[in-house]
C-alpha cells in the first residue's frame, strides 16, 4: 500500500469518525457536562473553604477529566464492534494499529479537547491562582491523549463483553496514575510559584512512550475482542 | 504476483467448548468457482467464514493464499478480500451514500460521487442515497451493505449469508452479481440457507455438520 | 539451545507427570522453612531496640511484599510467552498466578497496616510503599475481573496476557511516579528501619521466611496448576486413561 493510499483511508476513518460524533450531539456533550458535573460535586462534599478549595483545585480539575475520559472511552469501540463495522477495519489493508490510533485521535478531539479548553473555567472557579492555568491546559494537552490511548487498550479488551463498563474502569485507572501524578504535579508547583517545566518534559516523555506502543497493545486487544 | 490467485485450506479444525465445529477440513478455491458453505444451524458456516478471512483465532490447521500462509502477508491478503459478515457495519445516523463511502474507503479512495450513486442504483436504492439508515428498512439497510459488491475490486468474495432480509427480486439480481464475478476470474464463498437458481459450472457447495 | 527440552516443558502431560514427583520435594522443604523460619523470628530472635516486639511481623510482611511483586513480574513474562508462542501451559500457569500474587499483596497490605498501627500510631500511611503495593492489589483484581469476564477460555487468555503485559510496563513507572509523588507531598516520611543495619540475627530467619513463603508459593501453584492440567485437559486420552486407573 502506497503511503497516499494509507494517509487517504486512515483520513476517511478519522472523517467518518468526527460525523458520526457531531451526529449524535449528546455523546458529544455528555463527557463535558459530566467533567463539569463531577467537578462541581467536590465543594458540596468538601464545604466552600476557598483555602481547602485551592489546595484541591488542580486535583479536581485531573480527577473529573480522567473520570470523564474514562466513561467516554467505553463508546469508543462499541457501536463498531455491535454493527460489524470494526470486522471492517480490521479486514481493511491498512494496519490495525494505525486505524486504531486514528480513531483514538477522532475519539480525543471530541472528548479530551473540549475538556482541556474549559478546564481553567473549573480552576477559577476552584479559586486557583491564574499561574496555575497555562499549567491546567498544558498538563491536559499532554495528558488527556495518553489517557485515551491507555484506556483504548482497556476499551479494546472489554468492548466484546456485555457489561464492559464497570470493568473497563477497574482495567484502567490504576494505568492512569502516572499521568495523574505528573499533571497535578505541575498545577501544584505552578500555583506554588514554581517551574513546572520538568513535569511537563516527563509528560511528554510518557506519551511519547504511549504513542509508540499503546497502539500495538490496542491492535492486539481488538483481534482478541473480535475472535472472542 | 506471480502465483496464480488461489485459497487453500489444509487441515482445518474448530473446537469450541469441547465440541468439534469442523475437523480437518481441506479444499481450495479457484478463480472462477463459487464454493456455497451449507449445513444446519450451528454447523460452523460462521465460524469457518470467519477463520478464512482472519477474524477468529480460535483454529488449528493452514490457510493459504496465492500459495503463501497468509499470516506471511495480511494486509495483502486484505486487500483481495471482501468480507461481508451477519452485521453489516452501516451505521444509521449516515446516508447510504456516507456509508458505502466510507466501507470503500478503507480500500480505494478513487471513487467519484456518480460511481457510488451508480452503485446505490443497482441495489434499487435510488432516491434514498440522502437519506439517513435508520429510515430505511432492514432490508434497504442490507442493500447498503451488499453495494460494495457492486464497486469492488477484490477477487476473493467472502459473504456470510447475503441475502438475508432481501427480497426475491434482489435475490436474483445479487446471484446474478455473484456468477458475473466468477466468469470475470474472481471466487465468492457464500453461505446461505436459500437454493441458488443459477445452473453455473463453476459452482459447487461445501456441507458442514452432518457427523459430529 | 536445546528446544525440544522447551518444547517438552510446555506439554501438559509431561509437565503433570514432572511437577507430581517435584510436588513432595517442594512442599516439605517449604514445610521446613516456614516453621524454622517463623519460630526463630517470632520466638528466639531479639526485640527490636526501637520499635520492640512489633516489628516482629516482618518475619511475615517481608516475604509477602515481595512475593506480590515477583509473582506479578513472573506472571507478565508467563503471559507475554504464553501470547507469543501459544502455549497454552502458559496461560494455564498466568491463571493459577493470580489469585496467590492478590492474596500476597493483600497480606501484604494488611500486614503493613497492623504494623503501622504500632510503629506510626495509624493504620494506614499515603507512604510510598504502601500506595505502590495498593495499585498493584488494583493490577491483580483487574487481571482476576478480566478473566472472570470471558466465556471462552481462549480468549480470556488471550485478553489476560495482553493486560499482564501492558502493567508489566506500566508497574516501573506507577512505581517511579508514586515515589516521586510522596517525596513531593510529605517531605522526609517516616523510613522503615534500613535492611542493610539489620543485625545478623534478624537477617537469617528473615531468609529463611522469605525462602520458605517462596517454596510455598511454588508449592500451591504446583497444586493449582495440576487441578488446572486435568481440568482442561479432561478429554484427552492421557487424562482419561490416569483417572480410570484411579478410579
Amino acid at each position: 500500500m502506497t503511503l497516499r493510499g494509507l494517509v487517504r483511508g486512515l483520513g476517511c476513518i478519522l472523517r467518518r469518525d468526527l460525523r458520526l460524533a457531531f451526529r449524535n450531539r449528546g455523546d458529544l456533550m455528555n463527557p463535558l457536562v459530566f467533567f463539569f458535573l463531577v467537578a462541581s460535586l467536590f465543594p458540596l462534599g468538601v464545604g466552600p473553604s476557598p483555602d481547602v478549595l485551592r489546595i484541591i483545585g488542580g486535583g479536581v480539575v485531573w480527577v473529573s477529566a480522567l473520570l470523564a475520559n474514562m466513561l467516554a472511552l467505553d463508546s469508543l469501540f462499541r457501536s463498531d464492534y455491535e454493527d460489524g463495522a470494526l470486522e471492517q477495519l480490521m479486514l481493511s489493508p491498512l494496519p490495525l494499529s494505525l486505524v486504531a490510533v486514528t480513531k483514538v485521535l477522532a475519539h480525543w478531539l471530541v472528548t479530551g479537547l473540549p475538556i482541556t479548553l474549559v478546564a481553567p473555567v473549573i480552576a477559577i472557579m476552584f479559586g486557583l491562582p491564574a499561574e496555575a492555568l497555562p499549567a491546567i491546559v498544558a498538563t491536559l494537552l499532554l495528558g488527556t491523549p495518553m489517557l485515551s490511548l491507555v484506556g483504548a487498550i482497556g476499551a479494546g479488551l472489554t468492548v466484546g463483553l456485555r457489561k464492559g463498563g464497570i470493568l473497563l474502569s477497574l482495567l484502567t485507572l490504576p494505568l492512569y496514575i502516572p499521568v495523574l501524578i505528573l499533571g497535578t504535579g505541575a498545577i501544584d508547583a505552578a500555583a506554588n510559584g514554581f517551574p513546572w517545566s520538568a513535569h511537563l518534559m516527563w509528560q511528554g516523555a510518557l506519551l511519547a512512550l504511549g504513542i509508540t506502543f499503546a497502539p500495538l497493545a490496542i491492535g492486539a486487544s481488538l483481534r482478541v475482542s473480535v475472535s472472542g | 504476483m506471480t502465483q496464480p490467485l488461489c485459497l487453500s485450506v489444509a487441515e482445518l479444525t474448530c473446537e469450541r467448548d469441547e465440541r468439534y465445529l469442523f475437523r480437518a477440513l481441506n479444499f481450495s478455491l479457484n478463480p472462477g468457482e463459487i464454493l456455497q458453505i451449507s449445513g444446519p444451524n450451528g454447523s460452523g458456516k460462521t465460524t469457518l467464514m470467519r477463520v478464512v478471512a482472519g477474524l477468529s483465532l480460535d483454529f488449528t490447521g493452514a490457510l493459504f493464499w496465492c500459495g503463501e500462509p497468509i499470516d506471511e502477508d495480511r494486509p495483502g491478503f486484505h486487500a483481495s478480500l471482501l468480507y461481508l459478515g451477519h452485521h453489516p457495519g452501516v451505521k444509521p445516523t449516515m446516508t447510504p451514500e456516507e456509508n458505502l463511502r466510507w466501507a470503500m474507503g478503507l480500500h480505494r479512495n478513487d471513487l467519484s460521487r456518480d460511481d457510488i450513486w451508480a452503485a446505490l442504483a443497482k441495489v434499487r436504492l435510488t432516491g434514498f442515497e440522502d437519506v439517513p439508515c435508520y429510515q430505511l428498512s432492514a432490508g434497504q439497510n442490507r442493500r447498503v451493505a451488499l453495494a460494495r459488491l457492486f464497486l469492488a475490486q477484490q477477487p476473493l468474495w467472502i459473504l456470510d449469508e447475503p441475502f438475508t432480509a432481501i427480497d426475491r427480486q434482489g435475490i436474483t439480481e445479487l446471484e446474478l452479481a455473484l456468477v458475473q464475478h466468477a466468469e470475470n476470474g474472481g471466487m465468492v464463498m457464500v453461505t446461505t440457507h436459500h437454493e441458488m437458481t443459477f445452473d453455473y459450472s463453476g459452482f459447487r457447495t461445501l456441507v458442514l455438520g452432518g457427523s459430529r | 539451545m536445546n528446544w525440544t527440552f522447551f518444547h517438552r516443558m510446555a506439554s501438559p502431560k509431561w509437565f503433570y507427570d514432572f511437577s507430581g514427583r517435584l510436588l513432595p520435594w517442594v512442599g516439605m522443604l517449604a514445610l521446613g522453612c516456614v516453621v524454622i523460619g517463623l519460630t526463630w523470628g517470632l520466638l528466639f530472635t531479639p526485640p527490636d531496640y526501637l520499635q520492640g516486639n512489633s516489628y516482629r511481623i516482618i518475619f511475615l510482611h517481608v516475604p509477602a511484599a515481595s512475593l506480590a511483586l515477583t509473582i506479578y513480574s513472573g506472571l507478565a513474562v508467563t503471559a507475554a510467552i504464553g501470547f507469543i508462542w501459544k502455549i497454552k501451559l502458559a496461560d494455564m500457569a498466568v491463571s493459577c498466578l493470580a489469585p496467590i500474587g492478590a492474596s500476597f499483596c493483600a497480606l501484604a497490605l494488611i500486614t503493613g497496616a497492623i504494623w503501622g498501627k504500632p510503629t506510626w500510631g495509624t493504620w494506614w500511611v499515603w507512604d510510598a510503599r504502601l500506595t505502590s503495593v495498593l495499585i498493584l492489589q488494583f493490577l491483580y483484581f483487574g487481571l482476576i475481573a478480566l478473566r472472570e469476564a470471558f466465556d471462552s477460555r481462549e480468549t480470556a487468555a488471550r485478553a489476560c496476557a495482553i493486560l499482564a503485559m501492558v502493567g508489566l510496563v506500566n508497574l516501573p513507572i506507577i512505581k517511579f511516579s508514586v515515589e516521586w509523588w510522596n517525596t513531593l507531598h510529605q517531605g522526609a516520611t517516616i523510613r522503615v528501619a534500613g535492611e542493610s543495619s539489620m543485625a545478623m540475627e534478624m537477617l537469617i530467619p528473615l531468609l529463611t521466611s522469605i525462602a520458605g513463603f517462596y517454596l510455598f508459593t511454588l508449592f500451591v501453584f504446583l497444586l493449582r496448576i495440576r487441578a488446572e492440567i486435568l481440568n482442561r485437559e479432561q478429554n484427552t486420552a492421557w487424562v482419561r486413561g490416569l483417572l480410570g486407573a484411579n478410579f
